[in-house]
C-alpha cells in the first residue's frame, strides 16, 4: 500500500515533465527566426524543393498537427536529422554520450569524495580556521567560471609544466579502442592495452579535476549547511550527553541524518554538472555531448540542439526520480509506515 | 543528607558560579554567583521561569554548552569531586552517560529518527560497559521493562516515530539509567507530556533513583511538579539563586517574594472562583541587568535597600534566602500563602 | 536552552542601534569572509559607476602599434590583438557583465515575486495550477534550456539575458509563495486583519518588509551564479558579441591566444571569479546574520 503511494504521484509528474519538455522544445523550434525549410534546403534551393521540404517536415499543416507529429516521432526515438553531420541526432548522441558519462561520473565521484568530508569538518569546526579554509574552497568552486578555470589549468599543466595533456581522450599514437562500453578506461583494458589505458587516464585528469572543482563547492556548501542543522538537533545532544565517542556522534548520528536531505538537493545540482560538463568539454576538446551541442549552437544546427535538450532533460528528470525514490527508501518513517 | 555528604564529595557541587555568553550586542550574563549542592542519593529540584539559567548551570557542569561560546567569569564546578572544566574530550565522554546522564525535554527529537531504539540503547551501554552485543541487548530489554514499557523486545526493533511521546520519554529515561550513573540531570523531562503521563514518569524517575541510590537534579518551571519528588529545592531568578531549602520548608514558609508569587500562581493552590494570580512585569534583560536585586522591578515589597545586591541569609532548618526584607528578620514569619 | 531573547540573536537587528563602525568591527572579528565579500562588491560598484574615470584608455580604441603587449606600467593587463587596453576593457566590461546579471535578477525576481504572491494570496485552483507548472519547469535542467532558448532567439546579449531570466523565474515564484503563505498565518498579520486592515495595507506593511530579507539573500546569491551563466553564454558565443567589452566574450577571444599571451584571457576571467565570489560571500554572510537559528555569533 505504501510504496505505490509514493511512486504514482512521481510518475504522474514525470509524465507532465516529459510532456512539458516536448512543448518547450517544440515552442523553441518555432521561435527560430526565419524559415526552417530554408535552413534545411539551403539558400540556393528552388521554390519547388522548398515546398517539398516543407511538406516532408509537415510545416504546411496546422501547428497542433505538427506538435502531434513531433511527439509521435519523439516517442519513436526519432530526434530528427542533424543539419551538420547529416546523421540522425539520436545516433550522434549515442556516439558522444559515453565520453560525457565517463567524465561526468568520475568528476562527481571525486567531488563527493572530497566535498562530503570537507563539508562535515567545516560544520564541526564552525568559524574556526578549518571552516574558513573549507568555506573559501567552497566559495571558489561555486564562483569559478569553469571555462576560464579549464583554460588556466591547460596553460599551467600543459603549456608551462608540460606534464599532462590538455585536449582529447587519448594520445594520437593510440588507436581508439573497439567500442564495448564507450568508456575508454574500460575498453582499453578489455583490449589489454595498458599503455593506452594510461594515456586515457592522463587525458582524464585535468578535465575531471576542473569539472569536479565546481561541484565540490556545491557539495561542500550543502553538506556543511545540513550538518549545521543536524548538529543542533536534540538527538545529537542526547548522544553527546550519553558519552558516545565524537566520531560515532558525528558519523553515525549526524552525517546519516544530514545526508538524507542533501541527496535530493544534490540530484538537482546534477543540472549544474551537466552544464559544467558542456563548458569543460568545450575547453578540453573532449568529444562528448557538450562539445557536440556547442558546435551545433555555433553552426545553428537546431535539430541537434533540440535533440540534446530533450535527451538531457529527460535523463535529468529520470535520475532525479531514482534519487527521490532512494531518498524515500532511506527514511525509515516512510519505508516502514508509508 | 547534608551530614552524609561530609565524608564523600557531593554528586554535584556548583560554587559561586558566574557565566556569560558573549554576543555581538554584548555579554549576556546567564549565571551570577550560583551555588548548587547535590548530595549523594539526594533528589534536588531547580525551579524558575524559562531562561533563568536552570539548564545553563547543569549543562555547564556536563560541558554540554557550545564550546567557545560561553565564558566562566568566576566560581567552580565539581562532579563527584572532579572538575569537568579540566577534563579532556575523552574523560568527558567517560563521565557523560556513565557518571552523569541527562534526560532532556522534548521527547520528539531527543532520539535519533533514523536509528532503531535498541541500537541507540545498546551503543550507549556498550560505550560504558565491557559487554558483548547480546549481553548489552539483555541489559537494554531489562531496563526498558523496568521503565514499565510493554513488550520491550519489540520496542527494541522500533524507530522513535513509532512510539508515543510518553513511551519515547520512558526510553530516554531508560537510556539515562542504563549505565547506573551516580547523578541524573532531568531537564524538564515531563513538560511536553500529558498531565496523566507526567505523574507516572515522575514516579519512575523517583523510584529507580531511590532504589539505586542515584542523585537527581530535577529541572522544571513548575514548582508543583518538582515538590512531588524532591528533597530540596533551589529557586532561580534571572541567573541567581533567590531561595533554597528543604522542599517542605520552602513550600510551607516561602521567604523570597518571588517564591511566594510562584506559589500563588499555582492553580492547585487557589480555591475555585478566586482569581488566579500572575506576576506583573517581565524578567530583566540579562544583557544589561539593573543594579541591585533583579526582582526589584516586579517586587511588591521593594524599597531603597533593594538597589543593592542582596546577600544570602541562612535561616534555621536549612533554608536560605537572598532578600533584604528577610536579612534583618532571623525569626521566621509564618506562612502568608493560602494553602 | 539558553537565556537569550530572539531579538538579541539577530545581529542585523541591532545594527541600527549601534554604530556602523562597531558593525564593521564585528564583521571582521566573527566573519572575515563576509567583510571580504562586502569589500569586493563595494569596489565593483565603484568600478561600474566610475568606469570612465578609472579606465586609462578608451576601451574600443585600436592601437595597431601596441598589439598583444604583455602587462606593463602603461597597460596593467596588457593589450589585445588590435592593441586595445585590456584593463580598460575589463573595467568597462563590468558594466555589460554585471549590468546583464543585475537585469536578469531584476526581471526574474519581479515576475517571480508577482506570480508567487498572487499564487499565495489567491490560493485554490490558480495556486495549484501555478505550482504544478513550476514543478514541471523546476524539474528541468534550467541552464540547458536557457542555452537552447538563447540559441533559438539568436545570439545577442539581450536574448541570452531574456533566456536566463525566464528559467530563473520559478525559483522566485516558490520563494515568494512560501513567504506569503507563512506570513499569512503569522499572528501579527492575523491580528492586523482583526483590526480591519486592508489587504493592500497588510501586503505593504507586513508582508513586504518581512519577505524582503530572504528575497535579498536569494537575489545576492543568485547574482553570483548569474554573472557566471551570462559570461558562460557569451563564452560559447550566445551572449555579448564582439567588439562589446564583456568578460565572457573577452575570455572567449583570449582563448585563442592563451598559450602565448596568457594575460589576454586570464584577467577578464579573474574579474568574473572575483565578482561571483563577492556576491556569494556577501549573500552567505547576510543569510547567516539573518538566521536566528545559527545562534549568537
Amino acid at each position: 500500500m505504501t510504496i505505490t503511494r509514493i511512486i504514482v504521484p512521481r510518475l504522474i509528474l514525470l509524465f507532465f515533465v516529459v510532456f512539458g519538455v516536448a512543448i518547450i522544445t517544440f515552442a523553441i523550434s518555432h521561435l527560430i527566426p526565419g524559415d526552417p525549410a530554408r535552413l534545411i534546403a539551403g539558400d540556393r534551393a528552388s521554390a519547388e524543393t522548398l515546398e517539398n521540404v516543407r511538406r516532408d517536415l509537415g510545416l504546411d499543416r496546422p501547428v497542433t498537427d505538427q506538435f502531434v507529429i513531433y511527439v509521435r516521432s519523439l516517442l519513436h526515438g526519432d530526434l530528427g536529422t542533424s543539419l551538420r553531420t547529416r546523421r540522425p541526432v539520436a545516433a550522434d548522441i549515442a556516439t558522444f554520450l559515453p565520453a560525457t558519462l565517463e567524465l561526468g561520473i568520475l568528476s562527481l565521484v571525486l567531488a563527493v569524495l572530497i566535498g562530503v568530508p570537507l563539508g562535515v569538518f567545516s560544520a564541526i569546526y564552525k568559524d574556526g580556521p578549518i571552516d574558513q579554509i573549507a568555506r573559501t574552497i567552497s566559495v571558489c568552486g561555486i564562483s569559478m567560471p569553469v571555462f576560464w578555470f579549464g583554460m588556466v589549468v591547460i596553460l599551467l599543466f600543459y603549456a608551462k609544466l608540460q606534464i599532462l595533456p590538455g585536449s582529447g581522450r587519448l594520445a594520437m599514437a593510440f588507436a581508439v579502442p573497439q567500442r564495448v562500453t564507450g568508456f575508454f578506461l574500460i575498453d582499453t583494458l578489455l583490449e589489454g592495452r595498458f599503455d593506452a589505458f594510461l594515456s586515457a587516464v592522463r587525458h582524464l585528469i585535468l578535465p575531471t579535476f576542473v569539472l569536479a572543482f565546481a561541484n565540490l563547492g556545491v557539495i561542500t556548501r550543502q553538506i556543511r549547511a545540513s550538518m549545521l542543522d543536524v548538529l543542533q538537533e536534540d538527538y545529537i545532544r542526547t548522544a553527546r550527553a550519553s558519552g558516545l565517542r565524537r566520531r560515532v556522534v558525528i558519523f553515525n548520528h549526524a552525517l546519516r541524518n544530514a545526508l538524507i536531505p542533501s541527496i535530493t538537493l544534490l540530484g538537482l545540482a546534477l543540472g549544474d554538472l551537466l552544464y559544467g560538463a558542456v563548458l569543460t568539454e568545450t575547453i578540453f576538446a573532449w568529444p562528448g555531448m557538450g562539445t557536440y551541442v556547442v558546435t551545433s549552437i555555433q553552426t545553428l544546427d537546431f535539430p541537434a540542439i533540440m535533440g540534446f535538450t530533450v535527451v538531457a532533460s529527460i535523463g535529468y528528470v529520470l535520475i532525479n526520480l531514482v534519487i527521490d525514490l532512494a531518498y524515500m527508501l532511506a527514511d525509515p518513517q516512510i519505508r516502514e509506515v508509508g | 543528607m547534608t551530614a552524609h555528604s561530609v565524608q564523600r564529595p557531593h554528586a554535584l557541587s556548583i560554587e559561586n558560579l558566574s557565566l556569560e555568553f558573549p554576543t555581538y550586542a554584548g555579554a549576556i550574563k546567564a549565571l551570577d554567583g550560583v551555588t548548587i549542592k547535590v548530595g549523594n542519593a539526594e533528589i534536588v529540584g531547580l525551579v524558575g521561569e524559562s531562561g533563568c539559567g536552570k539548564s545553563v548551570s547543569t549543562m555547564a557542569a556536563t560541558r554540554l554548552l557550545p564550546e567557545g561560546r560561553y565564558k566562566i567569569t568566576q566560581g567552580s564546578i565539581r562532579l563527584f569531586g572532579r572538575d569537568p572544566m579540566a577534563m579532556d574530550e575523552e574523560e568527558l565522554q567517560q563521565v557523560r552517560g556513565k557518571l552523569v546522564s541527562t534526560i532532556f525535554q522534548e521527547p520528539m527529537n531527543a532520539l535519533n529518527p533514523t536509528i532503531r531504539i535498541g541500537q541507540q540503547l545498546v551503543s550507549v551501554i556498550r560505550r560504558h560497559e565491557a559487554l558483548g552485543r547480546k549481553a548489552a541487548e539483555a541489559v537494554a530489554v531489562n531496563i526498558l521493562a523496568d521503565m514499565l514499557i510493554p513488550e520491550p523486545a519489540r520496542i527494541m526493533q522500533a524507530y522513535p516515530f513509532e512510539l508515543s511521546g510518553g513511551m519515547r520519554q520512558r526510553v530516554l529515561i531508560a537510556m539515562a539509567f542504563s549505565c547506573n550513573p551516580g547523578l541524573i540531570i532531568a531537564d524538564e523531562p515531563t513538560t511536553a507530556l500529558d498531565v496523566t503521563v507526567q505523574a507516572a514518569i515522575l514516579r519512575l524517575i523517583q523510584g529507580r533513583a531511590r532504589r539505586t541510590g542515584t542523585s537527581v537534579v530535577f529541572i522544571s518551571h513548575n514548582i508543583a511538579v518538582v515538590s512531588q519528588i524532591c528533597d530540596r529545592l533551589y529557586i532561580m531568578y534571572a541567573g541567581r539563586i533567590v531561595e533554597s531549602g528543604p522542599t517542605r520548608a520552602v513550600l510551607d514558609r516561602p521567604q523570597h517574594p518571588y517564591t511566594r508569587a510562584l506559589l500563588r500562581c499555582l492553580p492547585e493552590r487557589v480555591r475555585p472562583k478566586e482569581p488566579l494570580e500572575s506576576i506583573p512585569g517581565t524578567v530583566p534583560n540579562l544583557l544589561d541587568p539593573p543594579p541591585g536585586c533583579f526582582y526589584r522591578p516586579r517586587c511588591p515589597e521593594a524599597d531603597t535597600r533593594c538597589m543593592e545586591k542582596p546577600h544570602e541569609t541562612a535561616l534555621p532548618g536549612g533554608q536560605a534566602v537572598s532578600c533584604w526584607q528577610r536579612a534583618g528578620h532571623p525569626s521566621l514569619p509564618s506562612s502568608e500563602v493560602p494553602s | 536552552m539558553v537565556a537569550i531573547n530572539p531579538e538579541d540573536q539577530t545581529a542585523a537587528g541591532r545594527v541600527s542601534k549601534r554604530s556602523r563602525l562597531h558593525f564593521l568591527w564585528y564583521l571582521t572579528r566573527r566573519s572575515p569572509l563576509t567583510l571580504v565579500g562586502l569589500l569586493i562588491i563595494t569596489l565593483l560598484v565603484i568600478m561600474i559607476v566610475g568606469a570612465p574615470f578609472i579606465a586609462p584608455y578608451d576601451p574600443n580604441k585600436v592601437m595597431l602599434s601596441a598589439r598583444l603587449m604583455p602587462p606593463s606600467a602603461a597597460h596593467w593587463f596588457g593589450t589585445d590583438e588590435v592593441g586595445r587596453d585590456l584593463f580598460s576593457r575589463v573595467v568597462y566590461g563590468s558594466r555589460a557583465s554585471c549590468g546583464a546579471a543585475f537585469m536578469i535578477v531584476l526581471i526574474s525576481m519581479s515576475i517571480g515575486v508577482f506570480l508567487g504572491c498572487l499564487s499565495g494570496i489567491a490560493g485554490g485552483i490558480f495556486d495549484s495550477a501555478m505550482m504544478r507548472i513550476m514543478d514541471v519547469v523546476l524539474a528541468l535542467p534550467a541552464l540547458v534550456l536557457a542555452m537552447a532558448l538563447a540559441a533559438a532567439l539568436g545570439p545577442s546579449l539581450f536574448n541570452s539575458m531574456l533566456a536566463v531570466a525566464i528559467v530563473r523565474i520559478p525559483a522566485y515564484v516558490r520563494l515568494a509563495r512560501g513567504q506569503t503563505l507563512s506570513l499569512r498565518e503569522r499572528v501579527f498579520v492575523k491580528a492586523s486583519r482583526t483590526f480591519g486592515a486592508s489587504n493592500l495595507y497588510i501586503l505593504r506593511w507586513h508582508m513586504l518588509p518581512n519577505a524582503l530579507s530572504p528575497l535579498i539573500v536569494q537575489a545576492t546569491l543568485d547574482l553570483g551564479g548569474i554573472v557566471l551563466i551570462a559570461a558562460a553564454l557569451s563564452f560559447i558565443g550566445l551572449g555579448a558579441q564582439p567588439p562589446t567589452a564583456e568578460w565572457g566574450a573577452l575570455v572567449s577571444s583570449g582563448r585563442s591566444f592563451i598559450l602565448d599571451q596568457w594575460w589576454y584571457g586570464t584577467f577578464p576571467g579573474l574579474a568574473i571569479l572575483v565578482t561571483a565570489m563577492g556576491c556569494n560571500l556577501l549573500g552567505d554572510g547576510i543569510r547567516d546574520m539573518l538566521d536566528p537559528r545559527l545562534g549568537t555569533r
